[in-house]
C-alpha cells in the first residue's frame, strides 16, 4: 500500500467537482466565488502532483505554473469581490438570480 | 512514499480537505462557509507538504488563508442586506448531475491512464530553484503577472471608491 499519483488526482477531481457544483448552484455571488477558488485549488493540486510524480527534464516548471495560477486567482478574487460590493450598492442584493437587468 | 506516516498523513489531509469542501456546500451560513473554506485551504497546504512542495505550501497559507479568506469575509460583511444564507438556486439538480459527470470522467481518466511515473524521491528544497526559474526562463510571464496585479489593485480601488462629490 502506498500513496501514488492516482490518489492525488482523485482528490483533485473530487475538489474540482465540488467547486463546479458551488459555482453553478449557489445563490449568493460570494458562494459562487468560493467555488471558483476551490476549482483553482484543485488544479493547483493536480499540477503539483504531476510535478512530483511525472517523468520530466524540469519537474519544477509545474511549481512555477502554480505560482502564476495563484497570482491570477488573487487578482481575480480582488476584482470580483469589488464587483460584488459595487453591484450590492446599486441593487441591494448579490443573489445571482436577482441580478437580471439584461433579461428580456 | 511508502512509509506509514506519509500514508496516514495523506488520508487525514485528504479527508480534511474534502470534508471541509463538503462543509462549504452544506453549511447554511456564509460566514461558516468561509471558515470551512479555510479548512479546505489548510488541508491542501498539508497535501502540498506531502508532495515536497514546501514553497507552494507556504504560499498557499499566506495567500489563500491569509488574504483571500479575509477578502471573502470583507465581501460578506460589506453586503449585509442580501442575507447570510448560502442557499442553492433552481439549478441545484442540474449542477449536481454536471459535477457528478465531471467527477466520473476525471476519475476514470486518472485511474485508467498509464502514467509515466518517475522513481525518484521528492525534491529536497524547491524555493531556490523556483526563484531562479522565475527570474531566468519565466521572466516575461513574471513581469506580466506584476502588471496584472497592478491592474487588479487599481481596478478594485476604482470600482469600490464612492462617487466623488460634485465640485462647484
Amino acid at each position: 500500500m502506498s500513496v501514488d499519483l492516482e490518489h492525488y488526482l482523485i482528490v483533485g477531481a473530487i475538489l474540482f467537482s465540488i467547486g463546479l457544483y458551488l459555482t453553478v448552484a449557489k445563490r449568493n455571488f460570494v458562494g459562487v466565488l468560493m467555488g471558483i477558488e476551490m476549482m483553482f485549488n484543485a488544479v493547483n493540486l493536480t499540477f503539483i502532483a504531476f510535478s512530483r510524480f511525472a517523468e520530466s527534464d524540469q519537474p519544477l516548471a509545474g511549481h512555477v505554473f502554480v505560482v502564476f495560477v495563484i497570482t491570477v486567482a488573487a487578482a481575480e478574487a480582488a476584482t470580483a469581490l469589488a464587483l460584488a460590493v459595487m453591484v450590492y450598492r446599486t441593487r441591494d442584493t448579490v443573489n445571482v438570480d436577482e441580478i437580471d437587468l439584461l433579461k428580456w | 512514499m511508502d512509509d506509514a506516516g506519509t500514508i496516514i498523513a495523506f488520508y487525514v489531509l485528504a479527508g480534511m480537505t474534502i470534508g471541509s469542501a463538503l462543509g462549504v456546500v452544506v453549511v447554511r451560513n456564509l460566514i461558516h462557509a468561509v471558515i470551512a473554506l479555510i479548512g479546505t485551504f489548510a488541508g491542501l497546504a498539508g497535501l502540498f507538504v506531502t508532495l515536497s512542495a514546501d514553497f507552494i505550501a507556504i504560499t498557499q497559507i499566506l495567500i489563500y488563508i491569509g488574504a483571500i479568506s479575509i477578502l471573502f469575509l470583507f465581501a460578506i460583511v460589506l453586503t449585509p442586506q442580501s442575507g447570510r444564507n448560502n442557499q442553492e438556486t433552481f439549478l441545484r439538480f442540474p449542477a449536481l448531475a454536471l459535477s457528478g459527470l465531471v467527477l466520473a470522467v476525471l476519475v476514470y481518466v486518472a485511474v485508467d491512464t498509464k502514467w509515466n511515473v518517475t522513481e525518484q524521491d521528492g525534491f529536497a528544497e524547491t524555493a531556490g530553484t523556483i526563484g531562479e526559474l522565475l527570474l531566468d526562463k519565466y521572466v516575461l510571464p513574471f513581469e506580466i503577472a506584476s502588471v496584472l496585479l497592478l491592474v487588479a489593485v487599481l481596478g478594485s480601488i476604482v470600482l469600490v471608491r464612492p462617487e466623488p462629490a460634485e465640485e462647484d
